[in-house]
Order: C-alpha cells, then sequence, then structure tokens
C-alpha cells in the first residue's frame, strides 16, 4: 500500500519539508519501504543506497535543525539512470562488462543534484548501454510497465520513468539519445523532458552516441519536471558541448502563483500531416493525438499546418550515425583499466572474448553496424551521407519554426507492446522511435506529455499515450509553458498507475 | 546490399568482437538487412548539402592551462583487473609500436 | 648511383602544465598512475575539453615553420585497439590540420650556397599515449606489460616533412634545425633522450617504393638508421630484388633494420570528426597576435649574427642555442662588441663549462659582467691569458670582473717604463743571447719575451713587451 505522501507533487512535498512539517528520514524511509514493497514487481531500480540515502536524509534533517542553507530540493528522495557516475555505487549501465565498476567520480548532473540537496535513492535500471526500445536489453533484469506488467515500460530509461511513475521518486534522470526519455514516459503515463543538444552536462554520462545523448528527467507532473530540468541544466567547463548559458529558470516561468498573469498570447502549434500519414501509427493512438491537438486549439492555441519532408529518413539516419559513435564510444571497454575481464590465448582474444561475453546482442550488433559504416569503402556512402541527411533534417525544422512557435507530434507510434513481442526484429524495435528520432538528431528540446489511453492493436486494457511537444533550440521554458497549459486543462498528471492503485500489485 | 561473410569476419576484428561460423553468418543476415533498409537515404540528393560535425552554434571552446590533481593513485587502480607495484598489469601485446621500454 | 629521398614525421611532446584535454599537470618522473583522472583514464563518461596553450603552441609552431594555419580545423577520432590507448580511440587531425604547406630552412654551410629549404606538409595536434613496460613472468613463462598512464593524454604535435631530404646527413640537420625552433619558442625541450622528440623516417631511392623506420632513439640513431637502409635498399635492387612498401624497426644493438610483424590487414582508422570537441576557427587576428609574440627564431638570428660580422658557424650554434643566443644579445645591448663577444662566450666560457660540467644558467656570469670583462681586455688592463683566469674567477663568483682582477691581481702591465726596466734587465742578464739574437737568430725573441714574463710574473702586456724588446734588441750595445 503506498502512502499517498509518495504520490504527492514535488513541489507541494518541497514546502512540507523545509517548514519541518515532515522530515526527510520520514520521507525517504517511506520511500524506500515503497520501493521494497512494489520493486519486486516493477524491477525499477537495479540498486537502492539505502544506508547511504538514509544518512543522506539525516544530515540534511540535522543541517535544518541547525538553520543551515539546505538547497532548494533538500530532502527530496529521487533516481537516477544506471549510466551516469556516481562515487561508492555501481554504474552498470544495464551491461556485464560494467557489472563490477564503481565510478571514482561524480557525473556533474549528480552533483548539481546533491548541491542541491536531493536525495538520491539508487540507481534505475535501463536498456544495455541505452540501447533499446524497452528495457528488455537490460543483463540484469526486466522492467515492467506500472500500468500493465505484462507490457514493457519502454526504453532505454525504462526503470528511470517507471520509478517516476509508480511514486518510487518524486523525479528521476533519464537519458534521450533517440528518444529514450520521451518514449517510456509516453508509455508509462508521466511527463518526461529531453532539452537542447548542450543544455545539460554529459559529464560523467556514459556515452552512446556522442552528438545525440542529452540527460532529461520523469516526474509526474509539469511544475515538478520544471524543477528537475532547471537543477540538472547550465553551463560546465568539463563538457566541451555544453552551450554557455546558465539555467533557465523553468519553474518561475510556469507562475504557479499567478493563473491569470499566465501566457495567453497566441502560440502557434505546427503539426505535420506527413508524419501522421506515416505507417506504423496506430489508429487508436492517431486518434488519442488528433483529439489533443483540438484541445490545444481550444486552449487558444493557433494550429498550423507544416512539413517535415525529410523526418522519415530520420530513423535510418540516425541508426547509421549513432551505431557509428558508439562503436568507438565503447572501444574504451577492452579488459585494461576497468570492467570485465575474460581471459584469451593472447591479448587479441583477450579483448574479443571480453567484448563477447560483456556485450549483448543489441550492443554488439550496433558496433557492428557502426564500425562497417565507417568502413573504408563505406564511410562515404553510409556514415558521410547520413550526417548530410541529418543537415537536411534540420533544415526542416528550422523552416517550421520560421512560421510556428512550437511542434506537436506523437511521441510513439502505439501504446506499450508486451515483453518478447519485438525482441526478435530489430526494426521493428527501431520504429518505436519513428517520431522522436528527428527531433533528436536536431537537437532541439521536446517533451512527451500524458494526453489519454488508447487500446492496443491487439486489444487489451488501455494504455497510456503521449504527445511530444517540440520548441526550437534553447526554447524550453516555452515548452514546459504551453505543456502546463495542456495539463492544467486536461487534469492528466500525478496519475496513479494500475499497479500501485491495486492492493496488492497485480503479478 | 550485399554484405559478405568476409566483410563481417573483417568487421568484427576491426571492433574486437568474437563470433563463431554460426555467429558469423547469423551477424551477416542481420546486417545484411538492417543496412539494405538505411540505404535508402541513398535516394535523396544531398550533392550541396553539408554533413552536420555538430548541432551546436559554437567553435573554439577552449580550457586554461591550468594544473590541478585529479584521481588519487588508489582511485586511479580501484576498478583495475589487475595490477603490480602501482601499475595496470597486462598480459604483452606483440605489435610493436616503437615507443615502449623494455626492462 | 641512386639517391636516397628522405621524409621525417616527428612527434613532439609540449611543455604546457597540463595534459591537451584535460587538467593533469604534466609532470615527469612521478609515481606510476599519479596523474590521471576520469578523462585521460578513459574513464566511462568522461569528457575532452581542449588545452587553450597547446593550441597557441601549435599556432606558433605553423607559423614558425612558415605554414598556413587553416581558419577552419577540427579533431578527428584516429579508432584503433592498443592497451596504451585508453579510449580505444586517439583524438588526433584527419583532413582539417591546424598547419600545412610550409618549409623549414636547413643552415648552410657557407654564405656562398643557398640555404635549402625542406617542405612541411603538415603540422597537427594530438594527444600521447599511456607509457608500456614489457617484462618476462619467470612464474608463468608468459610476457606481461605494466601500464602507466601518467603520459596518457599530454600534448603532442605532428610534423610531417615532404620527402624532400636527400641524405642521412641532411635528416640530421633537419631534426637539429627543428629542435632548436622547439626550443627558441619554448614549446618543449626537443629532446630525443626524454622523449620529448620522437622520429619515425621514410627513406626510398629516387622517390620509389619507401620503408617506414622506427624505434628511433636518438638524433645519431636516425642518421645510422638511415645509411644502414639506403645500403640495404640499393643492395636490394642490386640483387634484382623490390623494395617493398614496409615497416621496419632499427635495431640500435645490432645496428640493422629488422622488418617489423607483417600485418594480416592495414589498419582502417575509420576516423570521423570527434563530437565531444568544437570545431576551431582561427582567425587572421588571432594569428597576427601569436604571430606578434613569437621570438626571433634560428633562421632569422643566424642571419642576423652573420651579418654583425660572426662565422656562420658561431651564428649557427648561437641559433641553435636559445639561452646562448639570448646571453648574447644581453651583451650587445650593453656595448659589447659582437665578434669578440662570440670568440669568448663560445670558446672559452663553452671550455669552461664543459670542463666543469655546468650549464650557463648555473654559474654566476651576467651578460654585464662579460661585457665588462670585453671592455678589460679591450682596453688592455688584462692580457688574453689574464682574460682565462679570470674568466674561472668570474664563472664561479658574482663579483664584478674590476673587483676580481684587483683581488686576484690580474691586472697586466702596460708600463712601458716598467716593461722597459724588465727588458734591459733581461738583455743585460743574457748577453750571450743578445749577440746570438744580433747575429740573426730571431727565434730567441720568445726567450726574451719568456724571461720578462718569468720577472713580471706574466703580467707584462704582450703587445708592447714585443715592441719595447725589439726596440731594446735592436738598439745599439
Amino acid at each position: 500500500m503506498i502512502n499517498p505522501l509518495l504520490m504527492q507533487p514535488a513541489h507541494r512535498v518541497l514546502p512540507l519539508l523545509q517548514a519541518g512539517e515532515i522530515s526527510s528520514a520520514e520521507l525517504v524511509r517511506a520511500t524506500l519501504n515503497w520501493i521494497a514493497e512494489i520493486d519486486p514487481h516493477l524491477g525499477s531500480f537495479l540498486f537502492v543506497a539505502e544506508a547511504r540515502a538514509m544518512a543522506h536524509a539525516q544530515y540534511i534533517d540535522k543541517a535544518r535543525q541547525r538553520g543551515e542553507e539546505v538547497g532548494p530540493l533538500a530532502g527530496l528522495p529521487i533516481a537516477i539512470k544506471d549510466n551516469m557516475c556516481q562515487r561508492d555505487t555501481p554504474t552498470t549501465c544495464g551491461s556485464r562488462i560494467l557489472e563490477d565498476f564503481r565510478s571514482p567520480y561524480d557525473a556533474t548532473v549528480v552533483r548539481k543534484l546533491e548541491e542541491a540537496g536531493a536525495v538520491i535513492l539508487g540507481k534505475c535500471n535501463m536498456d544495455e548501454f541505452a540501447m533499446g526500445s524497452s528495457t528488455e536489453n537490460s543483463a540484469f533484469q526486466q522492467t515492467r510497465n506500472p500500468w500493465d506488467l505484462e507490457r514493457v515500460p519502454g526504453g532505454s530509461s525504462g526503470g528511470s520513468a517507471a520509478a517516476a511513475a509508480a511514486g518510487e521518486a518524486y523525479f528521476s534522470l533519464g537519458s534521450d539519445t533517440g528518444g529514450s526519455i520521451r518514449q517510456p514516459a509516453s508509455f508509462c503515463g508521466v511527463p518526461g523532458m529531453k532539452p537542447t543538444y548542450g543544455r545539460v552536462s554529459r559529464y560523467g554520462l556514459v556515452a552512446f552516441a556522442s552528438s545525440l545523448d542529452q540527460i532529461g528527467a520523469f516526474a509526474r507532473n509539469i511544475p515538478d519536471l520544471a524543477l528537475a530540468m532547471q537543477t540538472i541544466s547550465g553551463h560546465d567547463p568539463l563538457d566541451s558541448t555544453s552551450l554557455p548559458e546558465a539555467a533557465p529558470d523553468c519553474l518561475a516561468a510556469l507562475q504557479l502563483d499567478s493563473p491569470r498573469q499566465r501566457a495567453s498570447g497566441m502560440l502557434r502549434v505546427g503539426v505535420a500531416s506527413d508524419q501522421l500519414a506515416l505507417e506504423g501509427l496506430s489508429p487508436a493512438v492517431r486518434r488519442t493525438f488528433e483529439e489533443a491537438i483540438a484541445k490545444l486549439a481550444g486552449l487558444g492555441f493557433s494550429l498550423e499546418e507544416i512539413t517535415l519532408p525529410h523526418a522519415s529518413y530520420g530513423l535510418p539516419t540516425y541508426y547509421l550515425i549513432a551505431p557509428a559513435e558508439c562503436s568507438a564510444n565503447l572501444a574504451r571497454f577492452d579488459s585494461i583499466r576497468y570492467g570485465l575481464r575474460e581471459e584469451g590465448r593472447d591479448l587479441f582474444d583477450q579483448y574479443c572474448q571480453t567484448r563477447r561475453q560483456g556485450f549483448g546482442a543489441e550492443v554488439r550488433r550496433r558496433i557492428m553496424v557502426g564500425t562497417y559504416a565507417l568502413s573504408a569503402g563505406y564511410r562515404e556512402a553510409f556514415y558521410l551521407k547520413a550526417q548530410k541527411v541529418r543537415t537536411l533534417i534540420r533544415q526542416d525544422f528550422a523552416k517550421a519554426f520560421q512560421r510556428v512557435d512550437l511542434i506537436a507530434l506523437p511521441t510513439t507510434p502505439t501504446v506499450a507492446f508486451r515483453f518478447g513481442e519485438r525482441t526478435e526484429d530489430p526494426l521493428s524495435m527501431y520504429m518505436a522511435d519513428l517520431f522522436t528520432i528527428p527531433i533528436s538528431l536536431a537537437g532541439l528540446p521536446a517533451l512527451s506529455l500524458p494526453i489519454g489511453w488508447a487500446s492496443p492493436e491487439e486489444g487489451g486494457p488501455p494504455m497510456p499515450v503521449g504527445m511530444q511537444l517540440i520548441g526550437p533550440a534553447m526554447a524550453e521554458t516555452l515548452v514546459l509553458q504551453a505543456a502546463y497549459r495542456y495539463e492544467e486543462s486536461s487534469g492528466l498528471h500525478d496519475l496513479i498507475p494500475s499497479c500501485v492503485a491495486a492492493d496488492p500489485p497485480h503479478a | 546490399m550485399i554484405v559478405t561473410l568476409e566483410d563481417v569476419r573483417h568487421i568484427a576484428r576491426l571492433a574486437r568482437l568474437a563470433y563463431d561460423e554460426e555467429g558469423l553468418l547469423a551477424m551477416q543476415g542481420e546486417m545484411e538487412s538492417l543496412l539494405s533498409h538505411f540505404s535508402s537515404i541513398s535516394a535523396l540528393d544531398t550533392s550541396q548539402i553539408p554533413p552536420t560535425t555538430s548541432v551546436l552554434p559554437l567553435a573554439n571552446v577552449l580550457r586554461e592551462d591550468t594544473p590541478h590533481l585529479g584521481l588519487s593513485h588508489e582511485e586511479a587502480l580501484a576498478n583495475a583487473p589487475e595490477q603490480e607495484g602501482g601499475f595496470f598489469r597486462i598480459r604483452t601485446f606483440l605489435e610493436e609500436r616503437g615507443n615502449e621500454e623494455t626492462k | 648511383m641512386p639517391k636516397p629521398t628522405i621524409g621525417l614525421e616527428v612527434h613532439v611532446q609540449l611543455r604546457t602544465d597540463s595534459k591537451m584535454f584535460c587538467a593533469c599537470p604534466v609532470e615527469f618522473g612521478a609515481e606510476p598512475n599519479n596523474r590521471v583522472c576520469p578523462v585521460c583514464l578513459a574513464l566511462p563518461g568522461s569528457l575532452p575539453v581542449l588545452n587553450r596553450v597547446a593550441l597557441e603552441s601549435a599556432i606558433a609552431l605553423g607559423l614558425a615553420l612558415h605554414c598556413r594555419i587553416a581558419p577552419f580545423s577540427q579533431f578527428h577520432r584516429k579508432n584503433y585497439f592498443y592497451p596504451d590507448l585508453p579510449k580505444g580511440y586517439q583524438i588526433s587531425q584527419y583532413d582539417l590540420p591546424l598547419a600545412s604547406d610550409g618549409y623549414l630552412t636547413l643552415p648552410t654551410e657557407s654564405k656562398a650556397t643557398s640555404p635549402k629549404k625542406v617542405g612541411i606538409i603538415r603540422v597537427h595536434m594530438e594527444e600521447d599515449t599511456a607509457k608500456s613496460i614489457h617484462g618476462a613472468s619467470l612464474a608463468h613463462n608468459l610476457g606481461y606489460a605494466l601500464l602507466d598512464f601518467n603520459r596518457s593524454g599530454v600534448p603532442l604535435l605532428e610534423v610531417v616533412s615532404a620527402p624532400d631530404l636527400e641524405s642521412p646527413e641532411e635528416a640530421s640537420a633537419y631534426l637539429v634545425e627543428l629542435r632548436a625552433i622547439l626550443r627558441t619558442l619554448g614549446i618543449s625541450s626537443g629532446n630525443m633522450e626524454e622523449g620529448a622528440l620522437r622520429c619515425d623516417v621514410n627513406i626510398s631511392l629516387d622517390r620509389g617504393t619507401r620503408a617506414e623506420v622506427k624505434n628511433l632513439n636518438s638524433f645519431r640513431a636516425v642518421r645510422k638508421a638511415l645509411e644502414y637502409e639506403f645500403q640495404r635498399q640499393c643492395e636490394q635492387v642490386e640483387r634484382g630484388e623490390a623494395v617493398l612498401l614496409e615497416t621496419r624497426h632499427w635495431d640500435e644493438a645490432k645496428g640493422v633494420t629488422i622488418p617489423g610483424r607483417s600485418k594480416e590487414e592495414a589498419e582502417d582508422y575509420r576516423y570521423f570528426p570527434e563530437p565531444d570537441l568544437l570545431p576551431l576557427e582561427i582567425s587572421e587576428d588571432w594569428v597576427e597576435k601569436v604571430r606578434c609574440r613569437l621570438p626571433e627564431l634560428p633562421e632569422g638570428r643566424r642571419e642576423r649574427l652573420a651579418n654583425l660580422g660572426l662565422h656562420l658557424s658561431e651564428a649557427v650554434t648561437l641559433a641553435h642555442n636559445p639561452e646562448l643566443a639570448c646571453f648574447f644579445d644581453g651583451v650587445l645591448k650593453v656595448g659589447g662588441p659582437p665578434k669578440e663577444t662570440a670568440n669568448w662566450l663560445l670558446g672559452e666560457v663553452q671550455r669552461i663549462l664543459h670542463a666543469g660540467g655546468n650549464s650557463l644558467e648555473e654559474t654566476s656570469l651576467t651578460p654585464v659582467h662579460l661585457a665588462e670583462f670585453l671592455r678589460l681586455i679591450q682596453e688592455g688592463v688584462i692580457s688574453s691569458k689574464g682574460g682565462k683566469a679570470l674568466l674561472e674567477a668570474m664563472l664561479a663568483s658574482a663579483r664584478s670582473p674590476a673587483e676580481l682582477v684587483e683581488s686576484l691581481g690580474l691586472a697586466q702591465v702596460s708600463d712601458p717604463i716598467q716593461i722597459r726596466l724588465w727588458v734591459r734587465e733581461a738583455i743585460t742578464a743574457n748577453p750571450k743571447q743578445r749577440e746570438q739574437y744580433r747575429q740573426g737568430k730571431e727565434t730567441l725573441l720568445a726567450f726574451f719575451v719568456g724571461q720578462v714574463m718569468k720577472q713580471s710574473s706574466g703580467k707584462a702586456n704582450p703587445e708592447l713587451l714585443d715592441r719595447i724588446l725589439k726596440e731594446e734588441l735592436q738598439a745599439a750595445a
């Protein structure tokens, strides 16, 4: 049975902590108890740092009692994806090759969270090295969708999404390369955001595809999401690809306390019919999306027709660039300085055996495709060509943003699918990212927010549907403002998933 | 799109991944299928289009030449699969580079 | 008779305070794995950030080598697996190097021959690898290696010459000149023995198929390896065999090059632009700023010094030793005469330093003092011989030459009256020799000089003595 406090918005709980009405130790204890009860069914966490989290909570309580400055998120229990380095916890990236790896340094986002006083409960499950769309590629365990335990939570940040959705954390961090935050957010019925490329430091994020990876967050409502995003954003001198700007004050921009003053100007939202016509978009999802668009119009947004003519080439473009970059990023896993070491006949064999045993099938597949795409004779036709098509896609968005302020797209073509449904056919799995990938290629900020439910194609109880709101570069506050207006009117926030509501949870 | 078995063997070597004969054949099929699909981009005319090397409007990101210590000796070796006398220890590698020291 | 075609590929280790892409100190002799961080150890999640001074050093070297500095430059990943390469790729430069199309001028033997220009194809930036030590484990009878990552990530510049060198001597001269440039710029010690300069050579006959030779640890090794390899290729061709396109290794002990391991396939580095680093846009303003800060380079220095009247060899020596050249200019600044300064500084001073095993910086000698010394010589206060003794004293003491002359009693006697007195004494004391001299045995002049020197404790002014002695000996008895 969940403590109702755990499903409250963070922005309501923080004042209670600040006023001393509840202690952080109580709150963290309650969260840990809930995790102990629900996580055996959900599998969100790979590692729960129980002792450390309690010690941190007690430390914050004492500091608060002494009247010390404790940071805006002090005492709030949150979770992070297991591809973010944190001292004294495992950072496995869901892979056997890093099963015993303990990072001696903290990622910048971890440092920022700790400076803000947040209590990091543990590390969440993920597709191995962030490669996947269902979290089924984790070498260690499955994570289940809190709305239907027989279905995937999405990926690669499935554990983080499920943890936020099921009240195991007030918000969680994930990473998004081709949709790995937005897609699981959509599947799990929570808002999730990927910032503009360069907004959030990648220092300490284990790299998958360097020109695409970004850290973002899941929460159960937009204000909490805004809070999370502004805490982790901002320039980092340790990341050359970090934008020079400081973090925007996203939460203030939502003007929670003054509803009447909130932006009521006419925002133009672009809708790309050519995208909606793509094969693979389920009719039920399409209907739900169209209803959401109509709602936006009802709220005073002006809808405009746009085209994204090259977005349909996004998938092949992404699946050439990302594997190419990952084939280089994963070369450091060579048994020499850390990670798995499997003996072989000689050093060459040691490399091959270690990587064979340490990497799962999808990771190996992408390394092979990426190496091929960069290899002599194929580099022009594959890697370089893909980088040119990427330019075309970026140009599509730039053109569209000359006419509109935001773009709306479905987040995923279908609702959450069943375990094992797509694992045999990699391409079918890749299709899950159809609508999220083009935005990643352009490096634009985007979030997915819940817009309702739809029944799966093959029948069954309705599952959450998400809609993407996309902004031009640096426009996080605009995107969040629009999302907040929608959320206020739809009421689709702080949802309680089936497995949480049921007592005991569905098996 | 033809991916030969020899291609797969060559790529596996470059990537230091071990495959037995069966695995090589399976990977050949997968790569051929995936790459055929991805080569749909060849249909687009990109002759006048520059490749994206970065989505960022930035250049000349530099750091001042100020030293400071990073990891301690212990932290550096903490995850070492094998160590000796403060060094990382590995079995010998035979391809010369020309700048090793021999004891 | 075929002629050798030689090209050199040189890696220069920069003397920056911190590494190329991280803030770890660049220090040598530290305990192993004691100057590392997540970046140079390639821990998961680490990212590179470029060192400004390393970049500006590269621009400076490019300018010193008369290169075109690329207005747009980029880093690339060079992908291959090797234990001393922690990321499994090296951050380097591929088709957009920082500098290209320059030349290096070899100093000439004489003013008559025009200097040779060796083409510089490119100068680019990259990072150094870890250091590995090989050993044999007695217990397991397996080879093993130990890795130290302190060197991983140290800034390197790669300088690639055109195959314009035509002899091992020219190759040697190229390296000496390049080292002089590096030391003058102050960006590297250029010492092969320290590993701050590494050289691989490419040699072919008459621009034919070339062999690469690696594992050269000194300038001498470069010269000998090239001599050997040229000989070997000539013999091969004489036997009717073809020269192979291959990599060979120099075996210092045996004095031969041996074939490297034949690789089953050539390495495919799969270069692609480094996504973790932003491009470099080097404006003309920036290049000008660096150019203005350039010190006088060896080429220019040689010319200036030769025009001051120095011998070519003296000019070359000073150009190759920036510390010495600075000292030299310091002396000139306070009025020292160029030729005499060069003569004493490169002659007697070097001899004393060499005997004592010291460098100039370790002694008390200052340019001002040396200028003073030269004035004392010129004014005849001390003789040449006295000068040598004075210099020894000056190198060991911070006191001024004038003080030292005083306290050591080194002043020569230039009073003609006193000298004439000594001369007359010597002549009177040695009538037989006087007679022999008068009768034509002119070599006895030296005898009388010796006598006067003995009388005067070596202090008689030699020029005056010579004149007065001749006068007195000529005079009627």
